[in-house]
C-alpha cells in the first residue's frame, strides 16, 4: 500500500510536468502518425514479398516495437537531468522506497507509450489494417512491457554514469543492433548467419509474437514473444531496482 | 542525536591516467544533544558535504560508525530517513515543475497527508517569504528564492534533526537574517536539531551554540563561540598613524603594552594581540600623546572566527572563502 501510493506521488509528478509542456505532448502524438506516413508507402509494395496479405498486419507491429524502444530507451535522459537539479537525491533522503522513485518513473513511459500505441493502431485502420481484436490487446501489453524494460534499463544506466556523454553512445549502440536483428520493420529472411544471430535477441521473438497475434493466431510463436518480453521486463525491473537501492548513488 | 565515531570516506578519484585515493573525511568523531544548534564551519573541500552526506544516509562510509536519531545510518537508514530533513547544498526540485506542488509532493513522500502537507508548504511559504510563488516553476525563480525553496522543501514534514548544507549562500542580508529567525525558531518552537554547515563566521557566531570547525576532514576545534574566541590570545589593537615618521614610535608603544606577540607593521598600520585591553588602552593612547604622536585610527577588535580558524588550523577561512 505504502509502495503503491509512493508510486503514484511519483508517476502524478511526472505526468504533471510531462502534461504541462505542449511540446512533449504534440511530440509523442505526432511520432506515431509520421511513422505510419513515413514508412507505410515504403513498405507496403514489400509485403507482398514476405507473403503478407496485409501489409499493415505485417509492419504495424514493428512499428510498435520500435515506438516503445526508441521512446522509452532515452528515459535515462531525463532522469540525469533531474539529478543534475537535485531532485533524486531529495527523494533518496526520503522513506520511501526507492524501488518507488524508479517504477514511478517507468510507469510515466509505459502510459506514454500505451497512449502512442493506441493511437498508432487506429491510425492504421484508417490505412487499411485488418486485425483481431484481442491480438491488439496483447499485442499492445507487449509493446508496454518491453518499452518498460527499455526505461528501466535507461534510468538505472542514467543513475550509475549521471552523465548524458555515457547514456547516449550506450544507448546507441544498444538500440541499432536490436532495431535491426529483431526485423522490426522487416522480417529477416536472409542470410542465414544473420538469421541465427537474430534468434538469440529477446526482441525478435517478441516481434514475431505480436506480428503473429495480430492474425488472431495464437500459436507457440505467440508464447515464446510473451515469453521473452516477460523475461526481459523482469530483469530491467530486478537490475533497476538493485541499482536505485544501491546506497551510493 | 547525533553520534558518530571514527567516520571516514574515502573517495577513489582519477588523476590523468593513475587511480588516486582522496581522503574527504579522515576519521571523524562529533556528538550533537537534542535541541542542539551545531555549525559546521570549513573551507571548501573540507569534507562537510562528505559527513552530512554519510549522515543521511545517502553516501555508505568507508569506515566508522554513525548513530542519527537514535538509529544506526547503515543498520536502519530508513528510520533516520524518517527522522530528518535535509537540505543540500546544490538544489532540489525540478526547474519545469511547480514550486508548491514540489514541496507537497516531498513531504507526501514523508506519508503525510496532501492536506496536511500543503497547509504546512503554505506556511513555510509565508515565512520564507516565497508568497505568490505557489505557481511559479523553480527555473523561473531568482537563486534566493530558489534557495528559500530548497529549505522549504527540508522542512515540511517538521523533522525532529534538520541538516542544512550552506543554507544561505546566495541570499541578500536580509533574507539571510530573517533564515537565521527561523533557524532559531525550529528549536524554540518545535524543539528541533539543527546541524548545518557554513563558511561564514558571523553566521556560526549569531547562531549556533557549538561549532565543530573541519579541515581536511578531520575536527580541528568543536567548542562554543565564545570558548573557541577565548582561545585566541587577546583583541587585536590596530593603530594606524599619518606619517611614516611616525611608525617606529608606534610600533615602541605598541611594544611596551605588553602584547602577545611583537607588533607586526604594514604600511601605517601597527598592530598586535593584547590581553586585558581595555585596562591598557588610556596608558597606550596617553604614551603616544605624550609623544606628539598623531593617530588617523585606533580600532580595537575581539577575536572572530576567523582568528579561531586561523589559530586552529594556521590558515585563514577568508582566504579560501
Ligand atoms: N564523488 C566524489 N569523488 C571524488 N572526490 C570527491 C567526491 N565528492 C567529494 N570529493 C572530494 O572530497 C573532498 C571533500 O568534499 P566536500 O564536498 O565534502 O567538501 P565541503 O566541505 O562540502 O566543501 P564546500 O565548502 O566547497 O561545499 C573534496 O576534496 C572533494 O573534491
Ligand atoms: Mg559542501
Amino acid at each position: 500500500m505504502q509502495f503503491l501510493r509512493q508510486l503514484w506521488i511519483v508517476f502524478r509528478r511526472q505526468l504533471r510536468i510531462a502534461l504541462r509542456n505542449p511540446a512533449w505532448v504534440i511530440i509523442g502524438l505526432v511520432q506515431p502518425i509520421l511513422y505510419l506516413a513515413l514508412f507505410g508507402p515504403l513498405l507496403v509494395p514489400l509485403a507482398g514479398t514476405f507473403g503478407a496479405d496485409n501489409a499493415y498486419t505485417l509492419f504495424v507491429p514493428g512499428l510498435l516495437v520500435q515506438l516503445g524502444l526508441f521512446g522509452t530507451l532515452f528515459a535515462g535522459f531525463g532522469l540525469v537531468a533531474e539529478w543534475r537539479a537535485g531532485v533524486i537525491e531529495a527523494e533518496r533522503v526520503t522513506p520511501a522506497s526507492r524501488t518507488a522513485l524508479l517504477f514511478g518513473r517507468v510507469a510515466l513511459n509505459a502510459v506514454q507509450l500505451l497512449v502512442q500505441s493506441i493511437v498508432l493502431v487506429l491510425l492504421s485502420f484508417l490505412f487499411g489494417l485488418q486485425a483481431s481484436a484481442p491480438g491488439i490487446v496483447l499485442g499492445i501489453a507487449l509493446t508496454v512491457l518491453l518499452g518498460a524494460a527499455c526505461a528501466c534499463f535507461s534510468d538505472a544506466v542514467g543513475l550509475l554514469s549521471k552523465s548524458e556523454n555515457v547514456l547516449a553512445p550506450l544507448l546507441n549502440s544498444v538500440s541499432l543492433p536490436v532495431l535491426l536483428l529483431s526485423g522490426i520493420l522487416l522480417p529477416i529472411t536472409q542470410p542465414q548467419w544473420l538469421k541465427t544471430v537474430a534468434d538469440v535477441v529477446p526482441t525478435k521473438h517478441i516481434v514475431d509474437g505480436i506480428r503473429t497475434v495480430f492474425t488472431g493466431t495464437f500459436d507457440s510463436t505467440v508464447w515464446w514473444g510473451s515469453f521473452w518480453a516477460v523475461v526481459v521486463f523482469a530483469a530491467a525491473a530486478t537490475w533497476g531496482a538493485r541499482v536505485f537501492q544501491r546506497e551510493n548513488a | 542525536m547525533i553520534q558518530v565515531e571514527g567516520l571516514t570516506k574515502t573517495f577513489t578519484a582519477r588523476r590523468g591516467k593513475e587511480k588516486v585515493e582522496v581522503a574527504a573525511v579522515a576519521g571523524v568523531d562529533l556528538h550533537v544533544d537534542e535541541g542542539e544548534i551545531v555549525g559546521f564551519l570549513g573551507p571548501n573541500g573540507a569534507g562537510k558535504t562528505t559527513t552530512l552526506r554519510m549522515l543521511t544516509t545517502l553516501l555508505r562510509p568507508t569506515a566508522g560508525t554513525a548513530r542519527v536519531a537514535g538509529h544506526d545510518v547503515a543498520a536502519d537508514p530508513v528510520a533516520v530517513r524518517r527522522a530528518i530533513g535535509y537540505v543540500s547544498q546544490s538544489g532540489s526540485t525540478s526547474p519545469e515543475a511547480r514550486a508548491g506542488e514540489e514541496v507537497v509532493d516531498h513531504g507526501m513522500l514523508y506519508g503525510i497527508s496532501r492536506a496536511a502537507a500543503a497547509a504546512r508548504a503554505r506556511e513555510l511559504f509565508a515565512q520564507l517569504e516565497l508568497d505568490g510563488l505557489w505557481d511559479r516553476k523553480p527555473g523561473a525563480m531568482s537563486g534566493g528564492q530558489r534557495r528559500r525553496l530548497d529549505i522549504a522543501m527540508g522542512l515540511v514534514h517538521d523533522p525532529r534533526l534538520v541538516f542544512l548544507d550552506e543554507p544561505t549562500t546566495g541570499l541578500d542580508p536580509q533574507a539571510r537574517a530573517n533564515l537565521w529567525g527561523h533557524i532559531a525558531d525550529l528549536r524554540r518552537v518545535r524543539g528541533s536539531t539543527v546541524f548545518l554547515t557554513t563558511h561564514y563566521l558571523d553566521e556560526a557566531d549569531a547562531l549556533c551554540d557549538r561549532i565543530l570547525v573541519i579541515d581536511h576532514g578531520r575536527i580541528a576545534a568543536a567548542d562554543t563561540p565564545d570558548a573557541l574566541k577565548r582561545q585566541v590570545a587577546g583583541d587585536l589593537v590596530q593603530l594606524t598613524v599619518g606619517a611614516a615618521a611616525d611608525v617606529e614610535p608606534a610600533r615602541a608603544a605598541l611594544a611596551a603594552a605588553e602584547p602577545e606577540e611583537p607588533p607586526a607593521v604594514d604600511g601605517l598600520h601597527v598592530s598586535a594581540r593584547v590581553r586585558g585591553v581595555a585596562g591598557r588602552l588610556p596608558t597606550l593612547v596617553r604614551r603616544l600623546d605624550e609623544q606628539g604622536i598623531v593617530l588617523a585610527g585606533i580600532e580595537v577588535r575581539r577575536p572572530t572566527l576567523d582568528d579561531v580558524f586561523l589559530t586552529v588550523t594556521g590558515r585563514s577561512l577568508r582566504e579560501d572563502a
